[in-house]
C-alpha cells in the first residue's frame, strides 16, 4: 500500500467513524420526529416501526388543545432577555478578571462555578417564597432573573477563557492611540472575540431554552415557556408518546433552526484560540 | 367626531372595562388524561353560561402536579383556584385545613347520588374536601379469544391462584404472548398500588393496630412470593419497568393474555383506534384469595379549592358544575355516553351506559364494594386500600416498592426484600413519632 493509498484509507475510515457518531447522536431526534407522525398505537409498537402511515393528528391535537404560540413567545422572550442580560453582566466581569487579574481571581472563578454544583431543588423553597413575596410567581421577570443568574458562572468562565487568549499588547496599543475604556471594549476587544462571544451567547440561549426545573415550578400559565408545554403532555393514564413527540418537535424546532443558521459562529467560537 | 358618537365610544369603553374588571379568572391545575382534557374542551359551555368567570388551565404531569400543588399550598402561594387532587391529598390536606370544605352544595348537585365510598375517601371526619370528577377501582382484563382457543373459562370472581394457573397456560413467549401483565415499576402509586391489593387479598396489612409494620409476617411472604413467581413464570421480560401505560401498550398490542389494573383502562382497551384486541377483551373482578377485602383498589381524581384562593365562590361554582349530573349529560351529548366520567355517581349507571361501556358493571360493583375504612382482613389503624393516608406513606411506599422491584428482577430474595421493607418502615415510622 502506497502512502497515498494509506492516507486515503485513513480518511475514509475517519469519515465513516464521524458519520457513525453523527448518526448515533442524531438518532434520538430523528426518532422523535418520526414518532410525532405516528398514531399512539404505532408509537408503542414492538418491534419499532420505521414504515407506517403518517398522520398529522398529533399536531392538530396540540393546536386544538394548547396555544403553542403563547408558550413559544414566552420561551423566545425569556431566553433572549436572560441571555442579553447575562452577556451584559458577564463581559465586564470577564474583562476585569482576564486583564486585571488579582490573587483572588482564580478563587472567585472557582467559587462562581461551584454554585452550579448545588442541586436546584435545594433552593426551591426559599426562591419560591421570594418570588411569592415580590409578586413574581408566574411572571416572565422571575424566570429572566433566575436564568440570568444560573447561567452567569458558565458565561463568565467562557468569556474569560476567550479574553485570556487575546494578547494584552493589542489593548495597550489601543490605549496608546488614545482609546477610552469604552472604545477599547467596543472597537477592539469585542470585534476580536466576536466568534467566542457568539458561541457563548448561543450556549446561554440553548441553556435558557431547555431549562425545565424552574419554569415548571415558578410558572403556571401566563409566563409558562415551551418546557412547561412539553411536560403537560406526559400522562399517567393513557398512551401519550406520539403527542409528546409532536410537542417536543415543535419545541425543539425554533432553537434548532436558530442553531443551524448560526453554526458557523458556533464552530468558530468553539475552536477559537485552539490554534495560535 | 360629533358629541353623540364620542359619548357612545366612552360608554362602550366604560362598559367593556367594567366587564373586564368584573370578570374573575380561575386558574385550574389538572393532569393530562382523557377525562380531564375533555373537561377542558367542554368548559367553554361553562364560560358561556358564566361570562363573569374566565378559566385558565394549567395541565401538568402527575408527579409535577403533586410537587407544584404541595409547594403552592404549603406556602399559601395562591397560584391556583381549583386543584385536581387524589384521595391521598384530599385526606391529608383537608385535615391540615389547607382546603375549603365543600359544604352548602346546591340541592341540584345531589350529593347523595355520589357513591358513599368515594365521598368517604374525600372526607375528613365527615367533612367533604373535594368533589369527585371520576373514580376508579381495579379489575381483571383478559383475552376472550385466547381463553376460548385454550378451552378456559374465566370465573366471575377469580382467585389469584386461578389467575396464575391461566397465565401459565397462556404464556407463549415464543409468540410474544405473555400470560399476565402486572405493574412492576417501583413507586407508591405504581407497583405498590397493585402489590398492596395482592397483599390485602392474602390477608396481609401494612400496619397492625399499633402502627407496627408487618412485612415479616406469613401473609406478606405469601403475597410477595406469589407476585414475584407469577411474573417470573408468566410475565413479559423487563416487567420491572412496566407501569400502567407500558402494560396498557402491551395489552393493546395483543401481548398480554391477562392484565389486572385500573378500571379506567376499560375505555382504552375497547377503543379500536388504540387497541388491536378491542373486540376480544373480557372484564371481571380483581382477584381475591383468602379474603376479598381490599382486593380491588379505590381512587378518585377530584376538584378541590385551596384556602389561599382569591376566588373561592367562582371556584366552587366551577367545581360543582364540572362534577355535576349536568356535566355528565353534556359529555353524553357531545362525546357519547361511554365517555361520561365513570365511578362517581349512581345516576351515571343507566341501562344505556351499561350497554355502551361493557366494563361498567364490574367497575360499579367494585366501587360499591370498596371500603377504604375497612380495607383488610385484620383491623388496621389507617384509611386506604392501596395506600395508607399518612404523610410518610409516599416515601415509605416508594422505598418498599424499590425493594420489591429488586426481588422481582432477582437482585435480592423475597425474604431479604421483606426484611428490608420492615427495617426501613420501622425506622421511618419511629422517626415520624408513631404510634401517635
Amino acid at each position: 500500500m502506497t502512502l497515498q493509498q494509506s492516507r486515503r484509507l485513513q480518511s475514509v475510515l475517519l469519515g465513516t467513524l464521524a458519520w457513525a457518531i453523527a448518526i448515533l447522536i442524531f438518532f434520538p431526534i430523528f426518532w422523535m420526529v418520526l414518532t410525532s407522525f405516528k398514531t399512539e398505537l404505532d408509537a408503542f409498537a414492538s418491534p419499532p416501526q420505521f414504515i407506517f402511515t403518517p398522520t398529522l393528528e398529533n399536531y392538530l391535537h396540540i393546536e386544538q388543545r394548547s396555544g403553542y404560540f403563547h408558550f413559544a413567545w414566552n420561551s423566545v422572550l425569556i431566553s433572549f432577555t436572560a441571555t442579553v442580560l447575562c452577556m451584559l453582566i458577564a463581559i465586564p466581569a470577564a474583562y476585569s478578571m482576564a486583564f486585571y487579574e488579582t490573587k483572588r481571581t482564580k478563587g472567585t472563578l472557582l467559587w462562581m462555578l461551584s454554585t452550579k454544583m448545588l442541586p436546584p431543588v435545594g433552593v426551591l423553597m426559599p426562591i419560591y417564597l421570594l418570588a411569592k413575596t415580590f409578586g413574581l410567581l408566574d411572571t416572565r421577570a422571575a424566570l429572566i432573573i433566575i436564568y440570568t443568574l444560573i447561567n452567569l458562572p458558565i458565561v463568565v468562565w467562557m468569556i474569560y477563557t476567550y479574553f485570556k487568549d487575546i494578547p494584552k499588547d493589542i489593548l495597550e496599543a489601543a490605549r496608546l492611540d488614545g482609546a477610552t475604556l469604552w472604545q477599547e471594549m467596543v472597537r477592539v476587544l469585542l470585534p476580536i472575540s466576536k466568534g467566542g462571544l457568539a458561541s457563548t451567547l448561543l450556549l446561554s440561549l440553548i441553556l435558557c431554552w431547555n431549562e425545565a426545573f424552574w419554569s415548571l415550578n415558578l410558572t403556571s400559565s401566563s409566563a409558562a415557556p415551551l418546557t412547561a408545554l412539553i411536560a403537560s403532555y406526559s400522562s399517567p393514564e393513557g398512551l401519550f408518546w406520539a403527542k409528546l413527540s409532536a410537542v417536543s418537535t415543535l419545541a425543539c424546532a425554533p432553537i434548532l433552526i436558530f442553531g443551524w443558521i448560526s453554526q458557523k459562529q458556533l464552530v468558530r467560537g468553539l475552536s477559537f484560540g485552539a490554534v495560535k | 367626531m360629533n358629541i353623540p358618537v364620542k359619548a357612545l365610544c366612552i360608554a362602550t369603553c366604560m362598559t367593556l372595562s367594567g366587564i373586564s374588571l368584573g370578570a374573575q379568572t380561575l386558574t385550574i391545575a389538572t393532569v393530562n388524561n382523557s377525562d380531564m382534557i375533555r373537561m377542558q374542551k367542554l368548559s367553554k359551555t361553562f364560560e358561556s353560561e358564566h361570562p363573569e368567570i374566565k378559566l385558565n388551565w394549567v395541565v401538568l404531569e402527575e408527579n409535577v402536579l403533586r410537587q407544584r400543588l404541595t409547594t403552592d399550598i404549603a406556602t399559601q402561594g395562591g397560584q391556583f383556584d381549583v386543584l385536581t387532587i387524589g384521595m391521598y391529598e384530599a385526606a391529608l390536606w383537608g385535615a391540615k385545613g389547607w382546603l375549603e370544605p365543600m359544604t352548602d352544595l346546591p340541592a341540584t348537585y345531589a350529593i347523595e347520588d355520589v357513591f358513599p365510598s368515594v365521598r368517604d375517601g374525600l372526607s375528613v371526619k365527615g367533612t367533604l374536601y373535594a368533589l369527585p370528577f371520576y373514580a376508579e377501582s381495579s379489575m381483571t382484563y383478559y383475552r376472550t379469544d385466547l381463553f376460548k382457543d385454550a378451552g378456559l373459562t374465566m370465573p366471575e370472581r377469580p382467585t389469584w391462584e386461578q389467575i396464575a394457573g391461566f397465565a401459565k397456560q397462556l404464556n407463549k413467549p415464543e409468540k410474544e404472548q405473555y400470560g399476565i401483565c402486572l405493574r412492576g415499576k417501583a413507586g407508591w402509586g405504581e407497583n405498590m398500588a397493585l402489590i398492596s391489593t395482592v397483599a390485602n387479598a392474602y390477608g396481609a396489612r401494612w400496619f397492625d393496630e399499633k402502627w407496627q409494620p408487618e412485612f415479616t409476617g406469613p401473609e406478606w411472604k405469601n403475597a410477595l412470593n406469589f407476585y414475584v413467581n407469577t411474573l417470573k413464570e408468566s410475565g413479559p421480560p423487563g416487567a420491572t419497568s412496566n407501569g400502567f401505560n407500558e402494560n396498557l401498550a402491551l395489552f393493546n398490542s395483543g401481548k398480554c393474555a391477562i392484565w389486572v389494573d385500573a378500571s379506567v383502562a376499560g375505555s382504552f382497551v375497547t377503543d379500536k383506534t388504540q387497541s388491536k384486541v378491542a373486540d376480544h377483551v373480557g372484564f371481571t373482578f380483581a382477584p381475591h384469595q383468602v379474603t376479598d377485602k381490599g382486593s380491588a383498589w379505590l381512587y378518585s381524581w377530584a376538584l378541590a379549592i385551596p384556602t389561599s384562593s382569591k376566588a373561592k365562590d367562582a371556584a366552587k361554582t366551577f367545581s360543582t358544575w364540572a362534577t355535576s349530573k349536568e356535566y355528565a349529560a353534556l359529555v353524553a351529548e357531545k362525546d357519547g355516553i361511554a365517555n361520561v366520567p365513570p365511578g362517581t355517581r349512581n345516576s351515571t349507571y343507566t341501562d344505556a351506559y351499561l350497554q355502551a361501556a361493557p366494563f361498567a358493571k364490574v367497575t360499579l360493583e367494585s366501587l360499591k364494594a370498596a371500603n377504604p375504612k375497612d380495607p383488610t382482613l385484620k383491623p388496621v389503624p389507617y384509611v386506604g386500600i392501596q395506600l395508607v393516608t399518612i404523610p410518610e406513606f409516599q416515601a415509605i411506599g416508594t422505598q418498599v416498592g424499590k425493594s420489591f422491584s429488586a426481588a422481582l428482577v432477582g437482585q435480592t430474595s423475597v425474604d431479604k426484600a421483606l426484611a428490608d421493607a420492615q427495617t426501613y418502615t420501622e425506622r421511618e415510622m419511629k422517626r415520624a413519632g408513631y404510634p401517635k
